[in-house]
């Protein structure tokens, strides 16, 4: 049976969250997990069958769904989706072991994450609107019970909820209006159907429906200025909810738009690939911006989560105007690339929520500048953190590189192209994605060496100690693939060349080949990570080898002396003398405050006997998000004021009803009449 | 057999490369430090004075802070070993280096700047307030500098349609038309503003203040004694050599090496020579006479390399 595996991810999803619902709390954690696990690995057993034989799994029943019954069908570009979200899920489960009794137990929470995950597995393999919009919203839905899950922060997880539920509303009745105009107009409600007739829709039409699908996906994927609910929803999340939402979730917003762009509606003109470009460029300098101002260790994370899915639009983007163009090899190239960014980012972005997971869990604190100190303290949860944090800075030899490299080269080698507009939109692409670069590495360069780094700012960081096995293993788990996959981007990359021609690009045959350098076919660009790390490798070794020969002449060998260090003379130095996150980012806030217009208050008190002397300075500084203070508050703001307008024609007077129903029954006849 | 010499002679090429950056870096510093003194009106310290501190800093005892983690030990390793890296593979005396043909101009940024990570991270795990300060100030400088040396990058491998260095090189040799391209000239504005950001030298960086709060790079080594503080000099001086090299080879490219054989490699280890200690002397003599910017107007300064590179890339494009 070909579809066995479909069937199985279904049931054994549907049965974790059965008993995460129904077994006593000591046994529900546990049985919900080795039942996702059934999930996830039946998941990517039927993906690699798919990616290996390059056919869809094809799964129809009419007895499940009533009127349109449920259509599946996997084909490679869904594969690839299933597989990042089912290794996240993996590792994000085997974190929840340890993580559960940190809020995590509840019969809720054990339904709500085993629904998430299976949703998120089905999603890439739905194959008609109504499944696809039920699955969507299932997981809308059981992500969104979870988000509440953390109830020591209830206030701001309610109100992050709340910013999450109307975002992904509003974002679901943008997808459901252009997947029903799809369906409408092609007579039939399977992608099948709409595939066949896509090309004789108008122009206007098809226009309509991909718009709608970019800004409906776009919030998923936490596309700015969609993202608002991001920052609050992946931050309020417990650790692994986080981790999952955005390992695996946003890369669903990404999957959509493909799915309406490329697959449903088989391509467009140049300036819908212009929109997707615009709107990662956009998302990812916004993103980064806020990443590198952030002092909220969580916060910061999923700031970058929009930036990385930024440079992935502006890789999709690329990817749709070459072919726009007629360069169907750089297109097909351009779309490896976005394949291969989100992946890497669903790895590195998994480990990193993890390891902040473990120092919330450890410290109880999120903020960076009440954190320190915990390399020494949580070594293996600060190696992973390492290692996302390389990774995300797209440094070689971590996977993040290979991605940015991917994609740099499609953008080199696309340009011959005689169409003025994609000339431009791929100079200023390269700038946005070179200053995103920048601003990432001083974001991540502050999250480690203020959160992990130095001396513990706070009793709590002092105080903390290393997380259970399970969250260090789900956490290393993740870690390893950002190395693996750095290390030898040919493990995945002819997964995604086949996802790419799924999606309809097809590229020269194999254009990226050979396991030790990664080379483009056809283009003068070769890479070759495993050589760049063994050179690394060894010279490290060497020079370690030269330093230990001189310490080794030395009189403290084999110790270390341990100093006090230097503070210009004065003998004692505390902790809190240490560079926090909010000054080490305030050259950065300073050199983009036009943009970011951070709220600065300072507060001086002088002493009662002469003002030259100063009794107390308060300084305070928040960074709210400038596009949810300029865009979203005067919206909500306009609802409100049209709220109390509306609610002075309701005053309980019985009187006034009455003279309503007959002013009603008046117009109502004048009409008719 | 063949194959057995082949490789034999690429090991010892790269073994050169690397001995002479290193022998070299710290050399070119004292030929800077020379040239300053003497400009000033001083005799100053001997050419070789730099290579003397390093022994002597090798004989000395490793000191680290009482809460420093393994990272702090681990900073200035990887700061020399990504130079060394790079050494090794940069099309710096011939045109045909070691793995030449992985040698991509992105990749070995990017290695570099692994180093410049590293060392920030050290810094920020002393726990002490300068280090932090300069960790934060070179990271600010770093995110602005980053982008223009990467889109000066593409500006340069759009008219060649790669980014691969040897091949770049190349082309400039067999093609002095493209170095003259507008371009190229963009893109070289841009990457000279990059490499004095990114080595610390006037007017972005003091390398001679002695005052903690005008410092950037030495607040962060602030820490660093002996053997360690040895590693850091190194690898800082490795760095610059590289950065120059680079530089000067993208856009002086004759001397390089462009044919194998031993005697072609050796003159072009010595046109590097020549072309960098030029350069250095240059960068020197600008230096005596500049002063150092204020923090928050070097944003202006970068922002401008940035615009230069932007331009060339807007350039090369539309030339094509």
């Amino acid at each position: 049976m070909s579809n066995a595996s479909l069937i199985v991810t279904a049931t054994a999803g549907l049965a974790a969250a059965i008993a995460g619902g129904a077994l006593p709390v000591r046994r529900r954690v546990g049985a919900a997990v080795l039942l996702t696990w059934g999930s996830c690995a039946s998941a990517i057993a039927g993906a690699v069958q798919v990616l290996h034989s390059g056919h869809a799994l094809v799964l129809q029943s009419s007895a499940i769904l009533p009127l349109t019954g449920v259509n599946l069908a996997l084909n490679p570009l869904g594969a690839v989706f299933v597989i990042a979200t089912a290794v996240v899920a993996l590792a994000s489960t085997l974190y929840w072991l340890g993580y559960a009794s940190h809020g995590l137990s509840t019969r809720t929470a054990s339904t709500a994450l085993p629904l998430f995950v299976t949703s998120m597995l089905l999603v890439p393999a739905a194959a008609s609107v109504a499944t696809f919009l039920v699955l969507w919203e299932l997981m809308a839905l059981s992500s969104l019970v979870l988000v509440l899950t953390d109830q020591s922060r209830r206030e701001a997880a309610r109100s992050a909820a709340t910013w999450y539920a109307l975002m992904t509303h509003a974002g679901a009745a943008a997808i459901l209006l252009a997947l029903v105009l799809l369906s409408a107009h092609a007579g039939g409600q399977t992608f099948a159907d709409i595939q066949a007739h896509a090309h004789h829709m108008s122009g206007a039409l098809r226009a309509t429906v991909f718009i709608l699908a970019l800004l409906g996906f776009g919030s998923k994927a936490g596309a700015v200025p969609l993202h608002v609910w991001l920052p609050k929803a992946h931050a309020e999340a417990p650790g692994p909810v986080s981790a999952l939402m955005s390992g695996a979730m946003v890369n669903l917003g990404i999957y959509g738009i493909v799915l309406v762009g490329n697959v449903l509606l088989g391509g467009g003109p140049v300036w819908w690939w212009l929109c997707v470009s615009t709107l990662g460029v956009v998302s990812a300098l916004f993103g980064a911006l806020y990443a590198a101002t952030s002092t909220d260790l969580k916060r910061l994370l999923a700031y970058s989560t929009a930036d990385n899915m930024g440079l992935v639009l502006i890789a999709l983007g690329a990817s749709g105007m070459f072919a726009a163009t007629g360069h169907q090899v750089t297109a097909a190239i351009a779309m490896v690339a976005t394949l291969l960014l989100m992946v890497n980012h669903s790895a590195f972005k998994g480990t990193l929520f993890l390891a902040a997971g473990s120092v919330l869990v450890a410290t109880g604190t999120r903020d960076l500048d009440r954190l320190g100190g915990l390399m020494r303290r949580m070594t293996f949860t600060g190696a992973a953190f390492l290692v996302g944090a390389l990774s995300v800075m797209a440094l070689p030899p971590f996977n993040g590189f290979v991605g940015e490299w991917l994609l740099f080269q499609s953008l080199l080698h696309g340009l011959p192209t005689a169409n003025t507009a994609v000339v431009i939109a791929v100079s200023v692409g390269v700038a946005a994605l070179a200053l995103t670069g920048g601003l990432t590495v001083a974001a991540f360069v502050k999250a480690m060496g203020i959160g992990f780094l130095g001396r513990p700012r706070s009793d709590e960081a002092a105080a903390a100690h290393e997380v259970p096995i399970t969250m260090r293993l789900g956490a290393g788990v993740l870690a390893t693939l950002c190395v693996m996959l750095g290390l030898v981007p040919m493990l995945v990359i002819p997964a995604l060349e086949r996802a790419a021609q799924s999606a309809g690009l097809v590229g020269a045959p194999s254009s990226l080949h050979g396991w030790v350098d990664l080379h483009l076919a056809g283009l003068h660009g070769v890479l070759a990570p495993v050589l760049l790390a063994g050179g690394l490798t060894v010279a490290a070794v060497v020079v370690s080898l030269v330093r230990r020969m001189a310490h080794r002449r030395s009189s403290t060998w084999p110790a270390l002396h341990a100093a006090e260090p230097w503070g210009s003379g004065r003998v004692l130095q505390t902790a809190r003398m240490q560079y926090t996150a909010t000054s080490f980012a305030e050259p950065l806030q300073r050199v983009f405050d036009d943009v970011i217009r951070p709220d600065h208050d300072l507060d001086v008190s002088h002493a009662a006997e002469s003002r030259y002397y100063i009794e107390r300075i308060a300084y305070r500084t928040t960074n709210e998000d400038v596009i949810e203070r300029g865009v979203y508050r005067p919206m909500i703001n306009a609802v409100r004021w049209w709220g109390e307008r509306v609610r002075s024609l309701q005053n309980g007077s019985v009187h006034r009803y009455l003279a309503y129903g007959l002013v009603a029954l008046v117009v109502i006849l004048v009409v008719v009449a | 057999m063949t194959g057995l010499a082949q490789v034999s002679s690429t090991v010892l090429m790269a073994f050169v490369q690397i001995a002479v950056v290193a022998v070299g870096g710290p050399l070119l510093l004292g030929v800077m430090r020379k040239v300053r003194s003497r400009l000033e009106g001083r005799v100053g310290a001997p050419i070789h004075q730099p290579l003397l501190d390093l022994r002597k800093l090798l004989t000395k005892q490793r000191m680290r802070p009482r809460e420093a983690s393994w990272i702090f030990g681990a900073g200035p390793v990887i700061l020399v070993a990504t130079a060394v890296a790079v050494a090794a593979i940069s099309p710096l005396a011939t045109t045909r280096p070691p793995l030449g043909q992985s040698s991509d101009f992105f990749a070995i940024v990017l290695v570099l700047l692994l180093g410049a990570v590293f060392l920030a991270l050290s810094a920020l795990d002393t726990g002490t307030p300068f280090a932090g300060m300069g960790s934060s100030r070179a990271m600010t400088i770093g995110a602005l500098a980053e982008p223009a040396l990467l889109v000066a990058i593409l500006a340069m491998s759009i008219p060649t349609r790669t980014s691969n260095l040897p091949a770049l090189v190349r082309i400039g040799l067999a093609h002095p038309s493209v170095i003259a391209s507008p371009a190229r000239i963009l893109a070289l504005g841009s990457f000279l503003v990059v490499i004095l950001a990114e080595s610390g030298r006037l007017p972005v960086d003091n390398p001679n203040t002695h005052l903690e709060l005008t410092m950037i790079h030495e607040a962060m080594v602030l820490e660093y004694s002996g053997p360690d503080l040895g590693l850091i000099i190194l690898g800082e001086s490795m760095r610059l050599v590289l950065l120059l090299g680079l530089l000067v080879n993208l856009f002086l490219p004759w001397g390089v090496a462009n044919r194998p054989g031993a005697l072609m490699f050796v003159i072009g280890l010595g046109a590097l020579a020549l072309k960098v200690v030029v350069t250095g002397v240059a960068i020197a003599v600008f230096e005596v006479f500049t002063a150092k910017m204020r923090l928050f107007r070097l944003p202006e300064l970068l922002a401008g390399g940035f615009i230069l590179a932007v331009l060339g890339a807007v350039t090369a494009m539309a030339a094509r």
